[in-house]
């Protein structure tokens, strides 16, 4: 097991690049998900407002 | 039966197509990523050069790949949306980007802990690494200068243009170990030649490089999709979503 984490000797180089690699994929997919639902918060306040104007038209 | 070229041009059916997509391409890279990595940690044998070092190509070599296959699909995009004036393909050319630019890194980094233990050093300015390193810099450039643009469709026809330009770099990085004396070694996998190096490696790197794909189309058709929403978000369709709650 240690010698498969050593790799040889190369483990710091090996593991550093699947390790960034590894990184920058969850970072990127969690990004693009916060925009998502950053974005649908929005649009469903916008779409709240909107209702929220119509009834007050209908009111007055 | 006459089929609509056209229908999934419109950003709404797009929309709703590409959500049906995302977690076939999802589930897809999830399967070749993990059988790409056993395939090269447990089964391709060490290499009598390099060692265990070697392993690093599984991840290296489909970033660099996709870093340029990446480009040249955004340029494309970019073009026809310059040329024909369709709102999606420019959508879709800035949701490649950020994809793209993170592959750039990937490939720029796991070539610096590569170059290290063989070359001796992290960086050197040879032809392959230096023009790799443009590539980073076109993808950041096209990125900011959208993000300066208020005025979207302006902003796509502004990126374009650093994206047309900039394909010109792709043949270089490409070519540049022949046309140049680099440190970097020349192709090992070519069209013309049989691969240079044992199956159960090539098979791995194969299928890493489908993961990387399948990866890539997976999370820039969600980039897509929020672009989307976000221009057309006082269209009468975001409005039908909204009322559906489908937009939670």
């Amino acid at each position: 097991m240690s010698d498969f984490f050593s790799m040889g000797g190369y483990g710091l180089y090996v593991w550093g690049s699947y390790l960034v690699a590894i990184v920058c994929i969850a970072g990127e997919v969690i990004l693009v998900f916060n925009r998502r639902r950053t974005l649908m918060k929005h649009l469903s306040l916008i779409h709240q407002s909107n209702k929220q104007e119509k009834i007050n038209e209908t009111a007055s | 039966m006459a089929i609509n070229w056209f229908k999934y041009s419109s950003p709404a059916s797009f929309y709703f197509l590409a959500g049906k997509m995302i977690p076939l391409f999802s589930i897809a890279a999830i399967i070749l990523g993990a059988a790409g990595l056993y395939i090269g940690f447990f089964v391709a044998p060490t290499d009598f050069q390099q060692g265990e070092a070697y392993r690093i190509i599984f991840i290296h070599v489909p970033a660099a790949w996709l870093s340029m296959f990446l480009y040249v699909i955004m340029a494309i995009w970019s073009g026809i949306g310059l040329a024909f004036n369709t709102r999606l393909s420019s959508m879709v050319a800035t949701a490649i980007a950020p994809t793209g630019a993170m592959f750039t890194f990937l490939a720029l980094w796991t070539g610096a802990l590569w170059g290290k233990p063989m070359w001796g050093t992290w960086w050197v300015w040879d032809a392959r690494l230096t023009s790799e390193l443009i590539l980073l810099f076109l993808y950041i450039g096209f990125m900011s200068l959208q993000a300066a643009i208020d005025d979207p469709r302006r902003a796509d026809k502004a990126g374009a243009m650093i994206a047309l330009v900039g394909v010109v770099n792709i043949p270089i990085i490409y070519f540049s170990v022949k046309w140049w004396n680099t440190l970097h070694q020349g192709a090992t996998v070519s069209l013309t030649q049989s691969p240079k190096m044992a199956t159960t490696m090539l098979t791995g790197m194969l299928i890493m490089s489908l993961a990387c794909w399948m990866y890539a189309i997976a999370v820039i058709l969600i980039r897509t999709r929020a672009i989307i929403l976000e221009r057309e978000r006082h269209t009468a369709w975001v409005g039908e979503l909204q009322l559906q709650g489908a937009t939670r």
